[in-house]
């Protein structure tokens, strides 16, 4: 899993915390709540630095260490602000076969990172993904909500350039 | 009434290939052409063709439209849809004939087809409870609180055969009879596992993306039978827009009280909650999901107990596969006989396959149990892409393993699979051709396994890291015919030893790929070559130099100017052909797609 504590500072503000303690309210009832605060916070902050952990860990009485594992263990928690743009390649089956792994190098390649990373910048986060579902249109990738397919290497260049601002 | 309804996909697929802009377009046309009154637009679930998006069907003339785009919008209004003209340039070239265009059902994607639990998509609107209502939808929910006992439901999925869709097999009766009888009363859970991680494989979102309701209605009839008042869905988070219309079709059928208190006036209560994953493969591992909707970390526990007797929040509880869910409604309303008289005699019914690779009609495709392979991929599938050879199909995901050649004709069902080293798994089948490695597909697999092993058991998390070496290992030419059997060996161990399902089936790619293809890991092993041309390490690039005519294509692009000139000019060529220092070539491949002479050969 590898993931580390962020090293970026915590910049959230009293408006998000008070949505945070909103959602949190409102799961107050509810059998098995956390992972759903926890996705309901990852949309308010964009990630989930330790700090916003330890207000959900206190508020829901759920011990840190506990709200910890269970962010550490699924892929879409991040402990690290993404990037502007997070272009997904989808290394599913379907796609591998029809060379999205080579999408996937060259785009590394290109951004000078690797998956899992964002560029110094703030500007593009490289992930994997698995099947997003568009095996027809293998191989595919998408930056944020658009989605890229029946790609070739030589595609990489020209989407890249589309963010270029 | 409308004279015309215009059908056009909303699935992932052809939402990714850009549908939602072309309804908004040709709502805008149909209103500035003062039709409104006269064509309905509806957005639907996937009609299977994926590889066509956009999808667009015209009734009542059933005009298929394939890969629209937006700008062929205003002449299907203005032609079609005004003038009565069918566009035919448009037509997906299948349906076309002399005297005008067939029936879908008529063409070889759709003829050997048959569709039960997909029976709605791409039919109805799924953001609309009443075209569901409207198709019989919750008349089984009916029918079951009203004319039949929890035992008579239970006694009717048992005789129909119904085995779990999800790879498992089990039978479904059985387990709704176990969860009744097991422990009697008291709180119980019905749960719906659409958490479909296998790469590759979209049965299950398509059903939620086309058909949310009779999920809906299904996990109730099962809360009816087993004593159950509230059911979970989980499902995972990469699938917005199935999420979004459950969340539609749930609110809908609670405003409409087929959810909720004393449904059809007869007492009973049930309502159904979303949970949502978080990206974990094993948490499609039942324990492992039951564990994740605690809001815990997704990790499997040893069975027994199963599930039927201490499942969620330690409750008896069911948990069923999006698909045999999806077959429930139509098993009540025809009855066990008619499903029975479908499939195999041990495999009823019918299977939903996503068909993806290297295949023309990538898509989704249901079939009765029993169809072969051959029928799946050559006509339905509509055969290989540019001319190559079938070389394996792989089903079960990472799972599963591959249908080579020599068992093109194996009828499918659950177990002429088994018994030739694969699964039936939910439903993924990936076709691969002469130009994929099977070595590689193996390291594939066990790459994803390696990452998505919870880590909570030895065997799986340490066992498959250490596989997935030993095939790296080989695809680097740097194995031995020790390390293969050092392989097996290993695979044996993981699989007898791992606490659960994702850990004991983690070997089975590389198993049989030993089995069928062990001729191709001898090759990388002993010749140090990758018959495909896959495995970068194994080969050599070089130009045939008579071919060559020195233009300079090649050299241009090689990121590591390792091709330089020779003195060689070939016969009838004016310029020195080139060469490749190998030493300096990083094999990227870069060079051949440049190259339009077929100068350049990888070997």
């Amino acid at each position: 899993m590898g993931k580390k504590t962020s090293t970026i500072p915590f910049n959230g503000t009293p408006e998000q915390e008070a949505e945070l303690r909103k959602i949190i309210a409102a799961h107050k009832d509810d059998k098995g709540a956390l992972m759903p605060v926890l996705q309901q916070a990852q949309g308010v902050y964009g990630y989930l630095p330790i700090e916003v952990q330890e207000i959900i860990a206190t508020e829901m009485d759920i011990p840190l260490e506990k709200v910890y594992g269970v962010v550490t263990f699924y892929s879409q928690f991040s402990l690290n602000p993404k990037g502007k743009y997070t272009i997904s390649v989808c290394l599913g089956t379907a796609c591998y076969v029809k060379g999205s792994g080579d999408i996937f190098n060259k785009l590394s390649e290109v951004l000078g990172i690797k998956g899992g990373e964002t560029t110094p910048d703030g500007k593009f986060s490289l992930v994997d993904c698995r099947c997003i579902g568009a095996c027809g249109l293998a191989p595919v990738l998408t930056v944020n909500d658009d989605v890229y397919g029946r790609l070739t290497v030589d595609d990489v260049a020209d989407i890249l350039a589309k963010y270029n601002d | 009434m409308y004279r015309s309804h215009v059908l056009v996909c909303g699935g992932t697929g052809c939402t990714s290939s850009g549908s939602a802009k072309i309804i908004e377009r040709l709502q805008a046309e149909i209103d500035a052409n003062g039709l409104h009154d006269e064509v309905q637009v509806v957005k639907t679930g996937c009609f299977g063709l994926c590889a066509l998006g956009p999808i667009m069907i015209v009734y009542p003339e059933g005009s298929f439209y394939s890969m629209v785009k937006e700008e062929d919008i205003p002449e299907i209004v203005s032609e079609h849809l005004l003038k009565g003209r069918i566009v035919s340039r448009l037509l997906y070239q299948e349906t076309v004939t002399d005297n005008g265009i067939k029936a879908l059902n008529d063409t070889a994607f759709y003829k050997k087809q048959s569709r039960i639990a997909l029976r709605n998509c791409g039919v109805i609107n799924p953001e609309n409870i009443d075209e569901y209502i409207g198709t019989d939808g919750y008349q089984a929910l009916g029918k079951v609180l009203t004319e039949m006992t929890p035992d008579d439901v239970i006694k009717e999925i048992l005789d129909s055969g119904l085995r779990g869709r999800g790879g498992g097999g089990f039978p479904t009766g059985r387990k709704w009879q176990l969860a009744k009888d097991l422990v009697k009363g008291g709180q119980k859970y019905v749960a719906c596992n659409a958490d479909e991680g296998d790469p590759g494989a979209f049965m299950d979102r398509s059903v939620l993306e086309g058909d949310p309701h009779v999920v809906l209605e299904a996990m109730a009839i099962a809360g009816y039978a087993i004593g159950a008042s509230q059911g979970y869905i989980y499902v995972r988070a990469e699938y917005p827009i199935a999420i979004a219309r459950l969340e539609i079709a749930i609110k809908q059928a609670r405003e409409y009280g087929l959810l909720g208190k004393n449904i059809f006036d007869s007492g009973f209560d049930f309502d159904i909650d979303l949970r949502l994953g978080a990206g974990a493969f094993v948490c499609g591992e039942e324990t492992a999901l039951m564990t994740s909707i605690e809001g815990n970390r997704g990790e499997p526990r040893p069975r027994p107990p199963f599930p039927a007797e201490k499942g969620l929040f330690g409750k008896p509880t069911v948990l069923n596969n999006v698909e045999t869910y999806a077959n429930i409604p139509r098993i009540i309303l025809n009855g066990a006989d008619w499903f029975k008289s479908i499939g195999t005699e041990k495999s009823k019914g019918t299977k939903v396959f996503a068909l993806g690779g290297k295949i023309n009609n990538t898509g989704l495709v249901e079939v009765p149990m029993g169809t072969t392979l051959r029928t799946v991929i050559e006509e339905i599938g509509g055969g290989i892409p540019n001319g190559k050879k079938f070389k394996a199909a792989q089903t079960g995901g990472p799972s599963g393993g591959c249908i080579p050649m020599e068992h093109y004709d194996i009828e499918i069902d659950y177990d002429n699979l088994i018994a030739i080293g694969s699964m039936m798994g939910s439903g993924g089948l990936i076709v691969m051709d002469e130009d994929s490695c099977m070595v590689d597909i193996a390291k594939f697999f066990l790459e994803f396994t390696v990452d998505e092993s919870c880590g909570k058991c030895t065997p799986c998390r340490i066992g498959t890291k250490r596989l997935y070496e030993l095939l790296d290992k080989i695809t680097k030419g740097k194995g031995t015919l020790e390390d293969i059997d050092k392989m097996e060996k290993l695979c044996y161990y993981i699989k007898e030893n791992s606490l659960c399902g994702l850990g004991q089936t983690a070997p089975n790619p590389v198993l049989s790929t030993l089995k069928f293809f062990r001729d191709e890991y001898i090759a990388h092993v002993v010749d140090k070559k990758c018959p495909a041309g896959v495995c970068k390490d194994l080969l050599s690039f070089s130009i045939e130099k008579d071919k060559c005519i020195g233009c300079g294509m090649c050299a241009k692009q090689c990121p590591a100017n390792a091709i330089t000139k020779t003195d060689y000019v070939a016969p009838g060529k004016k310029l020195p052909a080139l060469e490749i220092d190998t030493a300096k070539c990083v094999k990227c491949g870069a060079c051949i797609e440049k190259c339009k002479f077929g100068a350049i050969v990888k070997k």
